[in-house]
């Protein structure tokens, strides 16, 4: 164990806080959907793998990144409103375990169609952005740039949600669903929009995250769990419970890993996750009801 | 203006409104008065489309009501004020009148209606950054009445407005009531307080059991001995 407040504990703490920024835009889609349309997407994270790929094809293929980056952000909007449209929509009334193991269907089917497209090598976009330096410290601009869009996503989203009418009424309708009719509201394109947004939120990631990460058919394995752990620990559906949670969870994961080996840094954030939900089963700040 | 000719309508295997026909004229302020589980709600909520009517027709000023989805009925003129008032209570009182201008017609106009209802409410002006959950039963009427009124409709439907209210917040909402009819609308309430409720509108039906028993002048119901042996406890 080597752990002190020195300068390199500091570094650990900022580039834990470098990547709360990612872990909370990935987390703010989940719920996001969860909010609105009540059905947990266990496939979110094969939703971003897909998005990896469809960025780095494009970038491969001649595309300038930043064009890459918004044809695999529509993309992935494109593939969340079929989602909803093919998968969602039919098992809206169904009960809660037959969503659950229809979008974990999905999980598997992407994951496998993946692996049959593109192999199991694990694929580098290429880009290198380097590294700046503070004092005996080190951060990656890709960990820098990635905070900062993140950011800047979820104050537009937040922006949308509260200035737009359909934002408004994103907001309004996990309030009172029934009567959304009274307001003119169509409560099937407030839901398909959602799940546009939520696969566009996905696909932003997936843009942010080829710039650090090898992408693999099962990276979705690595970050899944993870996200899942951030929106129940912030009350599943609660937007701003999952944006703390993210802060949360990923110091565990950067001073533990600093301190004794990333593994650990994991290990402890999963079990500081199951000793929180058994005190505070709905999650450290509830959705309010 | 409103029509509605011989409307059946229930819940799965339970009927609840049997051949209802009835009218309402532009400008009038016409009460349905009834028992408690008469089915003077589902009346309401078949007009506004929540539920659909199993048999019969219904027009809104020549537009068929049946034929139109839902979320398109309030773009007829038809603003409904639902029982126990269902405000969005994390949203805030403007936020809640965004969601009332909901509809294009009314998104062109938010700025001006909302000037417009704040006139009306001036206590909802003071309180529009305040959550409507947390406000006090009456400013919550007022919320929702002013929230139906943001779709700038013809024809206003009021559910109970009275209902779980204290009695001395209740001769307020009755005078709210009173107020958007004088500001032009027309007004289809349901109410179990016949004798108030009689008091401010021009005419009335008496539902039982899901059919329409009578109906008339508002006078000539508050004086029948019928409407008020059952109804008033006199």
């Amino acid at each position: 164990m080597d752990c002190q407040l020195d300068i390199f504990f500091l570094e650990a703490v900022l580039n834990g806080i470098l990547l709360a920024g990612l872990l909370a835009l990935l987390a703010l889609g989940l719920n996001l959907v969860f909010g609105v349309i009540d059905v947990v997407w266990i496939c979110y994270a094969e939703l971003v793998m897909v998005g990896m790929y469809g960025i780095h094809y494009a970038h491969k293929g001649g595309a300038p990144f930043l064009l890459a980056a918004l044809l695999g952000i529509l993309l992935i909007a494109a593939a969340g409103a079929l989602l909803h449209l093919l998968v969602i929509r039919p098992v809206l009334d169904s009960a809660p375990i037959n969503q659950l193991l229809v979008t974990g269907g999905v999980l598997f089917f992407l994951q496998a169609a993946a692996t049959m497209a593109f192999g199991v090598e694990f694929r580098n976009i290429g880009i290198r952005l380097g590294s700046a330096s503070l004092f005996d410290m080190s951060f990656s601009w890709a960990r820098i740039v990635t905070f900062a869009v993140a950011l800047g996503g979820m104050l537009a989203l937040w922006l949308f949600l509260t200035r737009t009418y359909m934002g408004t009424a994103i907001r309004a309708i996990s309030q009172d669903r029934q009567i959304m009719p009274l307001m003119g509201v169509d409560q099937r394109k407030v839901y398909l929009v959602t799940s546009a947004i939520g696969g566009g939120l996905a696909g932003l990631a997936a843009a942010l995250m080829v710039l650090q990460y090898d992408i693999y058919p099962q990276i979705g394995l690595q970050f899944g769990p993870l996200i899942f752990m951030i929106c129940v620990l912030g009350g599943l559906g609660n937007m701003i419970g999952g944006f703390v949670a993210a802060f949360i969870i990923s110091q565990f994961i950067a001073i533990g890993g600093s301190c004794f080996a990333t593994e650990w840094g994991y290990a402890i954030a999963f079990l500081f996750f199951m000793v929180a939900i058994f005190i505070r089963p709905q999650g450290l700040f509830a959705r309010r009801a | 203006m409103l029509n509605l000719s011989n409307i059946d309508a229930g819940y799965g295997g339970f009927q609840a409104l049997f051949d209802v026909s009835m009218t309402v004229e532009a400008g009038e302020a016409v009460a349905v008065i009834g028992a408690n589980g008469a089915g003077k709600t589902t009346l309401l909520r078949v007009i506004s489309g929540l539920l659909p009517a199993s048999r019969g027709d219904m027009t809104m000023e020549g537009v068929r009501l049946t034929a139109i989805a839902p979320h398109r009925i309030v773009e007829t003129g038809i603003a409904h004020v639902p029982e126990s008032r269902r405000l969005f209570p994390r949203l805030t009182v403007e936020g809640n009148l965004k969601m009332g201008a909901f509809i294009p017609a009314a998104r062109e106009r938010f700025a001006e209606r909302l000037a417009y209802v704040y006139g009306l409410f001036p206590r909802l002006k003071e309180r529009r950054n305040q959550l409507a959950g947390t406000m006090s039963g009456g400013e919550q009427q007022m919320c929702a009445i002013a929230r139906a009124l943001m779709s700038g409709p013809k024809l206003v439907l009021l559910d109970e407005p009275s209902m779980g209210l204290a009695p001395v917040v209740v001769a307020q909402v009755f005078e709210l009531v009173r107020r958007i009819r004088a500001e032009g609308y027309t007004v289809l309430i349901v109410e179990q307080n016949v004798a108030q409720v009689l008091k401010i509108v021009d005419r009335a039906y008496l539902l039982e059991v899901g059919r329409i028993k009578a109906s008339g002048p508002a006078a000539a119901l508050l004086a029948s001995d019928e409407v008020r042996r059952a109804y008033m406890g006199l």
